[in-house]
């Protein structure tokens, strides 16, 4: 039973929604309260509510924090069987033919909090695709939290992140430990580069993806942030590029301008004419 | 569909936790209090679908039990995984080499056991 005052939750859910555009429905103070706990103690503060009451006194600055608190997802490696499936069985068969010639192949993972999602992708190229490693390569992982991009670069994991969707002999083969962490062969951590972003901003300048994964990210969006987003992706997306979004989440009445291409059992979508 | 599971762990606790967290996903526990007992449950009951077997125990440890099991072609599908607190890339290695499908360090969570029954096909979705 969350113990926040209306007005506090109000105030955090102004808070996130100005700075990163997701909404925060009501009925969610819980998470509010539970994820916002630790920035309380950081700041030698007792509550939640007194954290809240300080910021919105002016009193104290700590919207990085929550806004950072707030946005960052529970994640783990290979999540989701069915699109990693396909990226190994057909997607990434079939783009390494069109690419033959470039030898190139850039792949976006937005919203990818700690970084699970891009080091998988980069351990199922590395495992099934041997013939890329003399392709340049290139795994973006955007996220808006400045600490979970840390965590992305250092790609250090603790026993109890290891142990969600790794398989044992990739965690053998792709990663040394460190005291009770796990820590990503350099290898791969040199195929993924992790950059700053704010999905509601005005976007970094960023190569055209052959691939984008951003799972389970509009869901938090209203409508209209939902089509501009899209609509950026598309611009961003090689014309024969393909998005892959949550298994909940789809382009259909958001984007005409994507069609649906199904591979295996997950949908990804392309780039129409437009 | 009903799935079968048997615990291998000397620690009564630790089998109990396995037992509650795999009975929630709808598997039908069977437990052994070491890899001796295990191999004799084994003959007495046939293949389970999944076997969880801790390392350290008395009388037959987690890796001499995984050696027996994988030598008999009657437990050929029943899906093994080591769960254990040995945590060096050397144990796990030596585990997969040796038959394990699967690893996992204690402690296990709900969420994890239920990646690693993904991972081994053993999640339907």
């Amino acid at each position: 039973m969350s113990t926040l005052a209306p007005p506090d939750f109000d105030y955090i859910v102004q808070l996130v929604h100005r700075r990163s555009a997701i909404v925060l429905e009501p009925g969610k103070e819980y998470l509010a309260e539970s994820r916002l706990e630790s920035v309380a103690r950081e700041h030698g503060l007792a509550s939640v509510t007194e954290l809240v009451q300080r910021m919105r006194s002016g009193s104290l600055d700590a919207g990085d924090a929550v806004v950072d608190a707030m946005t960052t997802n529970e994640t783990s490696f290979f999540r989701d069987a069915h699109p990693f499936n396909a990226l190994r069985d057909t997607v990434l068969p079939e783009l390494i033919e069109a690419r033959r010639v470039a030898r190139s192949i850039t792949i976006w993972c937005g919203a990818t909090s700690s970084g699970q999602e891009p080091y998988s992708v980069a351990m199922l190229i590395r495992e099934h695709f041997p013939e890329l490693r003399d392709w340049q390569v290139r795994i973006i992982a955007t996220d808006i939290s400045p600490s979970m991009l840390d965590r992305t670069r250092q790609g250090r994991y603790s026993q109890l992140e290891v142990n969600r969707g790794l398989p044992a002999p990739m965690l053998v083969k792709y990663f040394t430990r460190d005291g009770m962490h796990w820590v990503v062969a350099e290898d791969l951590r040199r195929m993924v580069s992790a950059q700053y972003m704010n999905l509601n901003e005005r976007w970094p300048v960023m190569p055209p993806f052959d691939l984008v994964l951003l799972r389970n990210v509009l869901i938090y969006f209203d409508v209209p942030t939902k089509q501009a987003i899209l609509g950026k992706v598309r611009q961003q997306l090689r014309r024969d590029g393909l998005l892959l979004l949550g298994g909940a989440e789809t382009t259909m009445n958001l984007d005409a301008n994507f069609e649906r291409v199904p591979h295996g059992r997950s949908t990804w979508y392309r780039p129409t004419g437009a | 569909m009903t799935r079968s599971a048997l615990v291998v762990d000397d620690s009564r606790a630790q089998r109990s936790m396995l037992r509650r967290l795999l009975s929630e996903r709808g598997y039908d526990v069977s437990e052994a209090g070491d890899g001796s007992e295990g191999v004799e449950r084994l003959s007495d009951m046939g293949a389970f679908d999944l076997c969880l077997v801790d390392w350290n125990m008395p009388n037959m440890d987690g890796l001499e039990f995984i050696k027996v099991v994988r030598e008999n072609p009657d437990y050929e599908r029943m899906q093994l995984v080591m769960v254990t607190s040995e945590s060096e890339p050397a144990h796990i290695a030596r585990a997969l080499m040796n038959g394990a499908d699967e690893y996992a360090i204690k402690p296990l969570t709900m969420d994890a056991l239920v990646d690693k029954l993904a991972i081994l096909g053993l999640e339907d979705d």
